[in-house]
């Protein structure tokens, strides 16, 4: 082509995501569920944007968490800030829940992955409406959709998932629920290059959705492997 | 009333001699006729009201409204052919909606005004289209300010800006009473319209005419600054104080 010219036939299919989510953690507890994901957004390797919220209020009683390409994800949640508004000027007093979203967003993922056009991510949809039960939905680039009582993306899925699964109760308090979520994503941040050490912790009770401020984790970095000095300062062949 | 427009009146495309289009005058026709429908800026938001005339005693209490929100702070309300304000009810959303993608930020009220007032006029220029039978009051409230504006877009496309307006059968009572009550409350807030609303639909509702609903919804600090309808129980009791108003009023003449 001519120097100058624009393709004519642009492409059009985001295979590899640019800037990224890491790990987003979802678990029901007594009274509804809860969803937590740390603060980062990475161009690749590099610590980017590290005050991102990934995790989105959708309609009334619904949670939306994002992880993988952030443009994906904030396209999908400017349409379903679209879609509750079209709810909302119905005025007939019921509002589209968690089963409701969650279903839609898995019949997009799997749509566009069809036509090999996915949205890159790996979504965990949350939410309880009212008195019905509490609902915790994954769905990724794939299509794959399916419900849990707690899941993970990411390298949460590697280093969370175990955890879970050993300290996970359905009759959890919200305090017990926060508090094991914030040790997998404290696990994540020690062992994933990706994650960061600053958090929200999105929770739906039936009644209200709400994400809170950043919540910053603990880490300690003093172990004795790590602090003894194990050569002689004047040998020259010591790096450490 | 058939006939004085003496061959004029066939087409929209058609001025009479003396500068009129007559198809648009006969579209207001259709506005005069219907039931009357109130709009307030009061000072806190905007109150809409509207008089819904119950052809059936089987209607289900509640449907076939008048008032529709546009988007999250603002609504409409309609006098003449619901079905044909339905149109305008859709394009409405669709310019505030698109207008919302594009900028990050809810549409100017004035700006929706202005975009109605020339998709009703566009129907009014063509000769295989017919000019919409209804006018529209848009009354809306801005989401940094708070401000309450009113708008009342006609048949004929013009746009006027209103602190408070009536259409309709009765709008010539109710917008006397509409500015009495505004001289004696010039603080009126949403919350203190509910019963003069109420109260003036009632006074200016011909007894000849069929029952009728009332129908009232507002955008003001109680309901967050989204257009709503009017809890059941409040608007209620407006309209039990406002007939209880009224029957003294009228043992006092």
């Amino acid at each position: 082509m001519a120097p100058g010219q624009y393709s004519t036939d642009p492409k059009q299919h985001t295979l590899s995501p640019i800037v990224t989510g890491a790990t987003v953690i979802g678990m029901k507890y007594k009274d509804g569920v809860i969803l937590a994901a740390d603060t980062l957004a990475s161009y690749g390797s590099e610590a980017r944007y590290k005050d991102v919220c990934r995790l989105k209020k959708v309609g009334e009683y619904t949670l939306l968490g994002g992880g993988g390409e952030l443009s994906d994800f904030q396209y999908l949640s400017d349409q379903l800030d679209e879609m509750a508004d079209e709810d909302w000027l119905n005025e007939d007093g019921c509002f589209m829940g968690p089963k409701e979203y969650s279903s839609y967003i898995g019949r997009v993922m799997y749509n566009r992955r069809s036509k090999f056009n996915p949205l890159y991510n790996q979504f965990v949809v949350v939410g309880k409406k009212k008195d019905e039960p509490a609902h915790l939905m994954y769905v990724d680039h794939q299509g794959t959709a399916f419900e849990e009582n707690f899941v993970a993306t990411g390298f949460g899925m590697h280093l969370g998932i175990p955890l879970l699964r050993n300290s996970w109760r359905a009759d959890m308090s919200l305090d017990e629920a926060k508090a094991l979520a914030t040790k997998c994503l404290e696990v994540c941040f020690y062992r994933d290059c990706r994650a960061y050490c600053k958090i929200h912790i999105g929770v739906c009770n039936g009644t209200s959705v709400d994400i809170s401020a950043p919540i910053p984790l603990n880490h300690f970095w003093g172990h004795g492997a790590w602090t003894e000095k194990r050569l002689e300062d004047d040998d020259p062949t010591a790096t450490w | 009333m058939a006939g004085t427009g003496a061959g004029y009146d066939l087409s929209v495309t058609t001025f009479s001699p003396d500068g009129r289009v007559f198809q648009v005058e006969y579209a207001g026709k259709a506005v005069e006729n219907s039931g009357t429908t109130l709009a307030i800026c009061c000072k806190d938001g905007v109150v809409f009201a509207a008089e819904k005339f119950l052809l059936s005693k089987m209607l289900v209490p509640g449907t076939a409204k008048r008032i529709f929100p546009v988007h999250r702070r603002a609504g409409m309300s309609i006098a003449g052919m619901v079905a044909d304000a339905r149109q305008i009810v859709s394009r409405a959303r669709s310019e505030a909606t698109q207008y919302f993608n594009a900028y990050c930020e809810e549409m100017p009220s004035e700006l929706l005004a202005e975009r109605l007032g020339l998709f009703m006029h566009a129907y009014t220029l063509y000769w295989s289209v017919r000019p919409f039978g209804c006018t529209a009051l848009l009354g809306c409230v801005d989401q940094e300010t708070k401000k309450p504006s009113l708008f009342c877009i006609e048949p004929n496309g013009m746009v006027y800006k209103y602190q408070a307006t009536a259409e309709g059968k009765g709008k010539q009572a109710a917008k006397t009473e509409i500015e009495k009550v505004l001289a004696n409350n010039p603080e009126l807030t949403c919350e203190q319209a509910l019963m003069l609303v109420a109260k003036i639909i009632h006074k200016v509702h011909d007894e000849k005419d069929k029952d009728f609903e009332l129908e009232i919804s507002w955008i003001c600090p109680a309901s967050n600054y989204e257009h709503a309808q009017v809890p059941a129980e409040q608007r209620k009791a407006a309209e039990a104080e406002a007939k209880r108003i009224l029957e003294a009023e009228q043992e006092d003449d």
